[in-house]
């Protein structure tokens, strides 16, 4: 089987890579989903918010999804799915496994990858305490009451502040479950300020920020949780420690890009990101692998990976025609001063659209900062932000006639300046 | 009447219930847990010890170099995950190389074979990421590790296939010699034997101070570990100690049967036999100790905890035998480390001598060979489709991070004694030991649990009794 472009996930990334690159002229594509239907997280994300920005409307998440799989569908684009994807070799041959087809490869011309992320689980926090059932991240109990219509419980302390442990504090709510309260270790919360507002706020949820937890009781099923305050270098404080009589606790305190079948085929990782390092046409070290979504890196709202997703694949049918092979050089973006990485990491203005988008995160949070920007030392963009959270993910357009009017161009910055 | 009765389905109470199936016999093992390998055997080491730390003479010396041995060879039988990858005894001092030659000394006198003394230069090409000071190390090529479920479900699915009984959440609470037979009574039972077998962990000491007047004293000591993803699996490629101490072998860093990097145990002596918890002393401990062996632990990709408890008797040597003054009450005691690496031993040393003291006849029709699990992992691309042809389920994966299909989770749960909870599950086929820690594919594997075993969803359980994992259906209390 052979396939211009390969799509790994049929998740929002997946499903507008595919839509794009088949409306920039390219026929072979297929997208390869590993669960039952397509659309990936989005099916259980129930509640609406999404699409202000993509359909200037509020949809759900399945809602959001479907638009883009009638556009797949409509556009006869291909895919499977129960499929895993085993593994992609550096020349660009992707083995996946399901039922139907057994065992099987398929030669692409592009890869994007699509995979999305995982939420990091009470293993990788270290929680001390006993290890019994009742202890979920805030995805698999949003699987299990959205998707199933089962509670996970019903006395609820979430740690973290993600999106996901915020939206489901709510849902819980409504479900019937008294949610206790949000423990986020960080002196500010994870996820966004509407989320606060709209799911902890009106429901009178308290969020204790610099708090975490430090023991979970229960031997068969939870029974408590123990959470405490936490000094600037994050270690309880003793003597703030707080118990809740509690049957569940579920995390949400962070996500993390899934990409061991990337780092397997030899794709670069950004140490920040975890997710792939890549250059304006979101293109990974390994030519003709491009990545978008969440496995690129961790976004806040989904009309933000479509429009990422878009570019991707957009640049995957410019590889194929042949298109952007080198001209010009790479040039460095660097972060400075609380930004804590950029996607893209480089920028060759050759190949470039007129308009280029970097979103980046911030380490803190910022209030009456100034983000700029420098081409060289030179700054050319210098501008007021009432406040940036790391919650919230920020972005600068960067333009290419800017770019080339700048001679000799070596390094761009971006920065965020007292003044 | 039972011939005999085995209390505690560990990896003690099982080796010895295969032993004991090699004889016209009839086995019953009472657990009052919901499966097998519940206790101190599901969370330690999984290290196949050599056999040089037992001092010569001993019992543990002697069932450690022999079940090393006997590991070697019932992997193959038994299909269960082991890997002769080797040990290292690392010296970081000078001026402790005599205890490093002492090791080598006791090593050499109880029979173990392959032991050699390695020096700086050939230790750094053995293992790159050793410390800086580290002078010299004690090398014991027969070493490994194994999948300790892996071994334990093993071993209790083949005897329980040549007959041997089991009962699961059946507690015991009273034995009692009384007109010649031993009469053993659950919280749900009463059955009669003419031999008990005491292999009940950490519980050891208390059913043998109720039919022995010379009393044994169990202390759990905690080992708390962490687990590193896959990834982590190579940083270094042999077990890596350091010289033990009077509390055990000290924090390892190591590879599993499964490619993790396993970093631990502490040793805190405990009142609770249940205290499984985790620690926040003990992970700081784990980290600071394992770093001065190994260069910088990523412990970044730590994807989760646990403790396990080992059965400390107070003599700190293994109980194996007949009690004192008791007729027919065998205990299996004090089992802790090398206890995993020595258990096919005690299996066989105590089974033998229960068979000559009631002389039981040789059975015919034992089978020792157990096929494990199919994994679709192991096999090549001509294999896989093969079976898939008839097997579509071993299409289907279900955990991403270990690649673990349907069909395997439904083998498990179909299999003998197969697993009726999703750690079952998980001991069985590694579903949910990946570095998303079931995140995925718990509600999936619950499904399935659900489906064979013909259960609602809302009553699968994490691991039996109490560990339900959903507590009802939406707005239920609305």
């Amino acid at each position: 089987m052979d396939y211009d472009i390969v799509i790994i996930g049929g998740g929002p990334a997946g499903l507008a890579a595919a839509v794009s690159a088949r409306k920039a002229g390219v026929e072979k594509i297929l997208i390869l989903e590993r669960d039952n239907k397509l659309g990936g997280i989005l099916n259980q994300c129930i509640h609406n918010g999404f699409g202000l920005h993509t359909f200037d409307e509020e949809l759900t998440g399945p809602e959001y999804a479907q638009r883009f799989i009638d556009q797949v569908k409509e556009l006869g684009i291909e895919y499977k799915l129960n499929t895993m994807v085993m593994e992609i070799s550096k020349n660009k041959v992707v083995t996946a496994l399901n039922r139907a087809h057994g065992l099987f490869s398929i030669k692409a011309g592009a890869v994007i990858l699509a995979m999305g992320c995982r939420e990091r689980s009470r293993g990788a926090l270290n929680i001390p305490g006993y290890r019994p059932a009742g202890i979920f991240s805030a995805g698999t109990a949003q699987r299990l009451v959205n998707i199933e219509g089962y509670m996970p419980g019903k006395r609820v302390v979430i740690l973290g502040s993600g999106d996901i442990g915020l939206i489901m504090a709510r849902r819980m709510t409504l479900e019937g479950a008294k949610v206790l309260a949000v423990a986020e270790l960080m002196p500010y919360s994870g996820g966004l300020k509407r989320n606060i507002v709209q799911c902890l706020d009106d429901f009178g949820i308290p969020l204790k920020l610099s708090h975490t937890v430090i023991d979970i009781e229960g031997k068969d099923r939870v029974t408590g949780v123990t959470i405490a305050e936490v000094d600037e270098n994050r270690k309880p404080i003793p003597g703030t420690e707080e118990h809740f009589d509690c049957d569940t606790l579920l995390l949400s305190c962070g996500l993390i890009p899934e990409n061991e079948l990337s780092s397997s085929m030899g794709v670069e990782l950004h140490k920040v990101t975890n997710g792939p390092v890549v250059n304006e046409s979101l293109e990974t070290n390994i030519p003709g692998v491009f990545a978008c979504g969440n496995v690129l890196h961790v976004h806040d709202l989904v009309d933000f990976v479509s429009e990422e997703a878009a570019i991707a694949g957009k640049n995957a049918v410019r590889y194929l025609a042949g298109e952007g092979s080198c001209m010009g050089k790479d040039i460095k973006i660097a972060t400075e001063g609380g930004v804590r990485y950029s996607v893209p990491t480089t920028i060759n203005p050759g190949r470039m659209t007129n308009e280029l988008t970097v979103r980046f995160r911030v380490g803190d949070v910022y209030k009456d900062k100034y983000l700029s920007v420098y081409f060289n030392n030179e700054r050319i963009s210098h501008k007021k932000k009432r406040i940036m959270t790391p919650g919230e993910m920020e972005s600068v357009t960067l333009k290419r006639d800017e770019l080339e009017k700048v001679n000799n161009l070596t390094g761009i910055t971006i920065k965020i300046e007292e003044e | 009447m039972y011939d005999v009765i085995i209390i505690g389905a560990g990896v003690s109470g099982c080796a010895v219930a295969r032993e004991l199936a090699r004889y016209k016999t009839r086995v019953l093992v009472l657990e009052k847990e919901e499966d097998v390998c519940c206790g101190t055997s599901k969370a330690n080491s999984g290290i196949v010890h050599a056999g040089y730390d037992a001092k010569p003479g001993t019992l543990m010396a002697k069932l450690n170099v022999e079940g090393n041995a006997m590991i070697h060879k019932l992997c193959r039988e038994l299909d269960f995950d082991f890997a002769p990858i080797g040990s290292l005894v690392v010296c970081l001092k000078e001026e402790d190389r005599p205890r490093l030659q002492e090791l080598y000394d006791r090593g050499i006198k109880n029979g173990v074979p392959g032991l050699k003394i390695i020096e700086r230069d050939r230790l750094l090409q053995l293992e790159p990421n050793i410390a800086d000071n580290a002078v010299c190390a004690l090398f014991a090529e027969t070493a490994g590790v194994v999948c300790p479920f892996g071994l334990n479900i093993a071993l209790a699915e083949n005897a329980f296939t040549n007959g041997v009984e089991f009962e699961f959440n059946s507690e015991v609470r009273d034995i009692a010699f009384v007109d010649g037979k031993w009469q053993v009574t659950t919280d749900k039972e009463k059955y009669e034997t003419k031999a008990v077998v005491n292999a009940a962990g950490v519980y050891a000491d208390k059913f043998h101070n109720m039919v022995c007047d010379s009393i044994i004293n169990i202390t759990p000591r905690k080992g708390e570990y962490m687990l590193l993803d896959r990834t982590c699996g190579g940083y270094v490629r042999h077990t890596v100690f350091q010289l033990p101490d009077e509390m055990g072998k000290g924090v390892l860093v190591s590879p599993t049967a499964h490619g993790n990097l396993l970093v631990g145990p502490t040793a805190e002596d405990i009142e609770d036999k249940e205290g499984v918890n985790t620690t926040p002393f003990g992970l700081d401990k784990i980290a600071s100790f394992s770093m001065k062996a190994v260069k910088n632990v990523p412990f970044r990709s730590v994807i989760t905890s646990f403790a396990g408890l080992r059965a400390h008797e107070d003599g700190g040597e293994f109980i194996i035998g007949e009690a004192p003054g008791t007729d027919g009450f065998f205990d299996c005691a004090g089992i802790e480390s090398p206890g995993l690496t020595s258990a096919p031993a005690i299996g066989r040393y105590l089974a033998e001598m229960i068979r000559d003291k009631y002389h039981f006849a040789v059975n015919q029709e034992f089978n020792g060979k157990r096929k494990g699990i199919i994994r679709p992992k192991n096999l090549s691309e001509s294999e896989l489709n093969m079976l898939l042809k008839d097997r579509p389920d071993y299409g289907e994966v279900i955990c991403r991070c270990e690649s673990i299909t349907k069909g395997e989770i439904v083998d498990s749960i179909i299999r003998p004694l197969g697993a009726k909870s999703l750690d079952g599950v998980k001991r069985r086929t590694r579903a949910g030991m990946g570095r998303c820690q079931s995140g995925f594919c718990s509600p999936k594997t619950m499904e399935i649990i659900s489906e064979m075993l013909g259960i609602p969803l809302s009553e699968v359980t994490k691991s039996g009794k109490g560990s339900k994992i959903i507590v009802g259906s939406n707005k239920d209390e609305i």
